[in-house]
């Protein structure tokens, strides 16, 4: 659906996108010192192709997406019940936090770890959630 | 032992994909586990007689004082061999009686489980544990019984024996918290060790009604006893399992397990004594009155559930050898004659005894085991069943009991006896009375069961001893929680007991005589049946949904604005009341206040107003934005950017949600009245006042040192990051964000069933939601919505009836 009329909208919409979306990464990994995190990142990737859902409509969104925004909250969930795991397994209290540094060639570290893990799946289950309730509204719309 | 119970569970979780490499030969692979444990169980036999007692130790969730400690004992272990030993037999019965069934990996999945659970059950020394598996027992015990499931009558009665079972469940673990609570541990071996002595506990009348409550729904004591018949809409071998040798005995197990600390006081022994007898002549009247084989069986195993209870209330020693010889005597013969009962329906098709006869020609094994499995019924020698009814009378004339108790069990066991005629004579002796199918003799898979348990019954008649020495007497002095001394004997000498004995055979045998007649007879009765207990329990169905229906009405009538009220109104009167009568109001803050945080509050302030009196909805949507937008500049002024960040992208996407949802809503069809908006007022500033005060008050008060300190000194050190909101989130806080990215969910998936499936049946449509749990012909047959399918026709029908209406008004134009 291409709606007249909304050329600097549709422009601005396909170059907004993957800008925003790379902006969602960068403030869900650096969440953990800085402010940011895997709700706000989340939020800010659903407010990505919100902006392209208006331009577009649902179907192009959808194609966009290539992800169901059900599958979305499945897979978030997913990851962030994979997290309780690791300590489990270790015999120590639920959800404890497990830390794997790693080193990178050129002496950057790299700090794996459970939180990281589960604040992703925060990440997709709001991602999900919002899209889901969006994408559907404006299905309706589209009827 | 643990191993025991696990072992059973993960086979049921295999059953399927056994199923589908081995497809009929799987029930005889599955019955080798049972068998298997069979033979673990009894090699403890030796031990358990010389008066050991096994226990296996392990800890499950320590913080709550809740393990899986494992007890194996005299009862436990008579309860473990009837349990795996009869199972192996239904397992293999099952296999050939649901032979070609497109469900019977289902029904073997839920069998195997129910086995487990019962297990775990009889095992358990942790009550918390033994509350789990009861009602995991209570969960697949549904499932059986609504096995078939695209029969309304037996969903009907499966979600009667959920609703009785799991409702005393629910007594029950009332009771165990204030047994545990009273004995000071949650281990029946340590209340069982400590000194307390719990009669003289203040508690100990509630708890034991509680758990009693518990006991009598599960084993189906009068006024509950109506649940088990009507459970015997479950296919045969569950009946023969769940219905009569196992489960139904969970509670007379939890009052044996139970004796040692809350017995032998006047209320034990006066509440289960009337409540045993009271049970056992229900039972036995219902029972004659019957012609359905399974029926029949039913009612009598509710009077075998009723003398158990019976004789656990007398509180003597010999009452407790009587107790385990009755138990082990009633679950052999019963288990046997529901097998056997289902085999002559498999081969007739018809269970009413008076369309039955002369079968013993054409099914001689059949009728054979039914006879001596009846005689042990009817109590005659040289059956265990007469053993065991020899204690059951010598241990009554001698207990504390009066005579009203004694007149009622003896004319129980006449009618008994008559019963057991009716059982044994009717179908297979007398004139042969030609069936619709070619009837033959049962497949021998189905016949090892009933062969198997009537000649236990048979051997443990002869050998009274043996059965003594190494099953009922440990069992029975794991009740008596102490040395009991007895043995059991064929032969007692004359005394009152065989003399009583005689009478109640020989009268039994003369009602059999005129058994059609006493039918007749009994018919009188049935307006008084009618309003026995289960026309109670319909009644209570339908107060719950009248109840139900009233507060829907009431608190969900769909008016958004009548919830919020309802919330805050509720809100207003249980925090205020808590604000002013439990802690005093101080008026100490200051006010030093900068002069932007006065603009911002003042942008607030007027953006709220705004939103309150605009006539428009584009108008109170952006006010609320504008609230949105300073209240998260308030948060980047107070130095909270994660927060401020949330809350502008939170107020973004709102926005563009009731952008999506604004155009869509129909105009205002009417305004409120200037009451209305007066009270609507009122209710709102007298939550924001009471709001602003508990902050005020949150703000002066300090009641507990705050955790904040702890979170910021450790953010780093030990959770390694820098941003403290956001380690409270995945780290410190973890299980609560777990929690709530779960309710994010849920929602979001709500939302969604709300915006794309959209009621397609009428209004009202959902009126009938209830009509499981109603009393029958209530509802006609044709508004009862079975499946989705039928759903699915139905509405196609609706169609094509309206597209011929159609073409009809079209003709007559």
């Amino acid at each position: 659906m291409m709606k007249p009329g909304t050329l600097i909208l549709h422009v601005a919409a396909r170059f907004l996108v993957p800008l925003q979306l790379l902006f969602s990464v960068f403030l869900l990994l650096r969440g953990h010192n800085e402010p940011g995190g895997g709700f706000i990142a989340g939020l800010v990737a659903s407010g990505a192709f919100a902006l392209y859902l208006f331009t577009f409509g649902a179907v192009m969104t959808r194609d966009l997406m290539r992800i169901d925004p059900r599958n979305l909250i499945g897979i978030g969930l997913f990851l962030a019940m994979i997290s309780v795991f690791p300590a489990w397994f270790q015999d120590q209290a639920f959800l404890t936090s497990q830390w794997w540094p790693v080193m990178l060639p050129g002496g950057t570290e790299i700090k794996l770890s459970t939180p990281l893990i589960f604040d992703i799946g925060v990440y997709f289950t709001v991602f999900g959630s919002v899209m889901l309730m969006l994408v559907a509204l404006t299905e309706t719309e589209e009827r | 032992m643990q191993l025991s119970v696990l072992v059973i569970y993960l086979l049921a979780a295999l059953t399927p994909w056994l199923y589908s490499k081995h497809k009929a030969r799987t029930p005889n692979l599955l019955a080798l586990l049972p068998a298997a444990l069979t033979l673990w169980f009894a090699s403890h036999i030796p031990l358990i007689a010389s008066g050991e007692i096994l226990v296996h130790e392990y800890a499950w969730i320590p913080g709550l004082d809740i393990s899986l400690t494992m007890v194996l004992d005299g009862l436990s272990l008579m309860f473990a061999l009837l349990i795996c030993g009869i199972g192996t037999f239904i397992v293999l019965y099952a296999g050939s009686y649901l032979k070609g069934h497109q469900d019977l990996p289902r029904f073997l999945v839920v069998l195997l489980s129910f086995m487990a659970s019962m297990l775990g059950l009889v095992l358990a020394d942790n009550l918390i544990t033994l509350f789990v598996f009861w009602e995991l027992t209570s969960i697949t015990s549904y499932m059986l019984i609504g096995f078939n499931h695209q029969n309304a009558e037996a969903r009907k009665a499966a979600l009667q024996g959920l609703i009785v079972t799991v409702g005393g469940g629910l007594a029950l673990l009332a009771g165990l918290i204030m047994l545990a609570g009273a004995g000071g541990s949650y281990s029946l071996q340590e209340i069982f060790n400590s000194t307390e002595v719990l009669s003289e506990h203040p508690l100990y009348v509630g708890m034991m009604v509680c758990l009693l409550l518990g006991a009598f729904t599960k084993s189906a004591q009068f006024p509950f006893h109506f649940w088990l018949p009507n459970a015997m809409a479950a296919p045969t071998p569950v009946s023969a399992y769940l219905h009569s040798a196992t489960m139904v005995k969970a509670g007379v197990y939890l009052m044996a397990r139970l004796y040692p600390e809350l017995g032998g006081t006047d209320l034990w022994i006066n509440t289960l004594t009337s409540f045993g007898a009271l049970t056992m002549l229900t039972g036995a009247f219902m029972a004659i009155r019957s012609t359905d084989l399974k029926k029949l069986l039913a009612y009598s195993t509710v009077m075998a559930l009723g003398t158990l209870t019976l004789l656990l209330g007398l509180s003597t020693e010999l009452a407790m050898l009587a107790f385990a010889a009755y138990l082990l005597a009633h679950s052999l013969y019963k288990g046997a004659l529901f097998m056997l009962a289902g085999i002559v329906d498999h081969e007739t098709g018809t269970r009413d005894v008076t369309q039955l006869g002369g079968l013993r020609k054409l099914m001689p094994v059949t009728a054979l085991c039914t006879l001596i499995a009846a005689f042990s019924l009817a109590g005659l020698p040289p059956m265990f069943g007469f053993v065991a009814k020899e204690l059951l009378l010598e241990s009554l004339l001698e207990g504390p009991v009066g005579l009203l108790i004694v007149l009622m069990v003896i004319t129980s066991a006449i009618l008994v006896v008559a019963v057991a005629a009716v059982i044994a004579l009717r179908p297979f002796f007398g004139r042969f009375i030609p069936q619709a199918r070619t009837v033959h003799e049962a497949p021998k898979l189905m016949l090892a069961g009933p062969v198997v348990l009537t000649t236990l019954s048979l051997l443990a008649g002869l050998l009274p001893g043996y059965a003594g020495h190494y099953i009922t007497l440990p069992a029975s002095m794991a009740v008596a929680g102490q040395p009991v001394d007895g043995y059991l004997s064929l032969w007692h000498g004359f005394n009152l007991p065989l003399l009583l004995s005689v009478i109640s055979l020989a009268t039994g045998y003369f009602l059999y005589r005129y058994w059609d007649t006493l039918r007749d007879t009994l018919r009188l009765f049935n307006p008084l049946i009618e309003r026995g207990p289960e026309a109670g329990y319909f009644r209570f169905m339908q107060g719950i949904v009248l109840i139900s229906e009233w507060q829907t009405r009431v608190l969900q009538n769909g008016s958004m604005r009548n919830y919020l009220r309802t919330i805050l109104l509720t809100f207003i009167g249980i925090t205020g009341y808590t604000l002013f009568w439990r802690y005093e109001v101080h008026w100490n803050w200051d006010l030093s206040l900068y002069l932007h945080e006065v603009v911002v509050a003042l942008i607030l302030v007027s953006a709220a107003a705004a939103a309150s009196i605009t006539r428009s909805r584009l108008g109170a949507v952006a006010s609320m934005g504008a609230v949105g937008f300073s209240v998260a500049l308030i948060f980047i002024l107070f130095s909270a950017p994660d927060l401020g960040i949330t809350q502008i992208l939170v107020e973004t996407l709102t926005v563009i949600l009731l952008v999506l949802v604004l155009f869509r809503l129909p105009g205002f069809s009417s305004t409120s009245t200037p009451a209305e908006r007066g009270r609507d007022a009122f209710v709102a500033l007298l939550t924001g006042a009471l709001m602003t005060l508990l902050i005020m008050i949150t703000i002066d008060v300090q009641l507990f040192p705050s955790i904040s300190d702890y979170m910021i000194e450790n953010s780093q050190p030990l959770a390694y990051g820098r941003n403290i909101v956001n380690v409270i989130l995945v780290d410190y806080r973890a299980l609560d964000t777990l929690g709530e990215i779960f309710v994010l969910a849920l929602a979001a998936l709500g939302v969604y069933a709300m915006i794309k499936f959209r009621p397609d049946t009428q209004p009202g449509a959902n009126h009938y939601a209830g009509t499981l749990i109603l009393p029958p012909k209530q509802v006609p047959e044709k508004d009862i919505v079975h499946s989705l399918d039928e759903r699915q026709q139905m509405k196609a029908q609706q169609q094509k009836a309206q597209a011929q209406m159609d073409s009809q008004t079209k003709e007559t134009h």
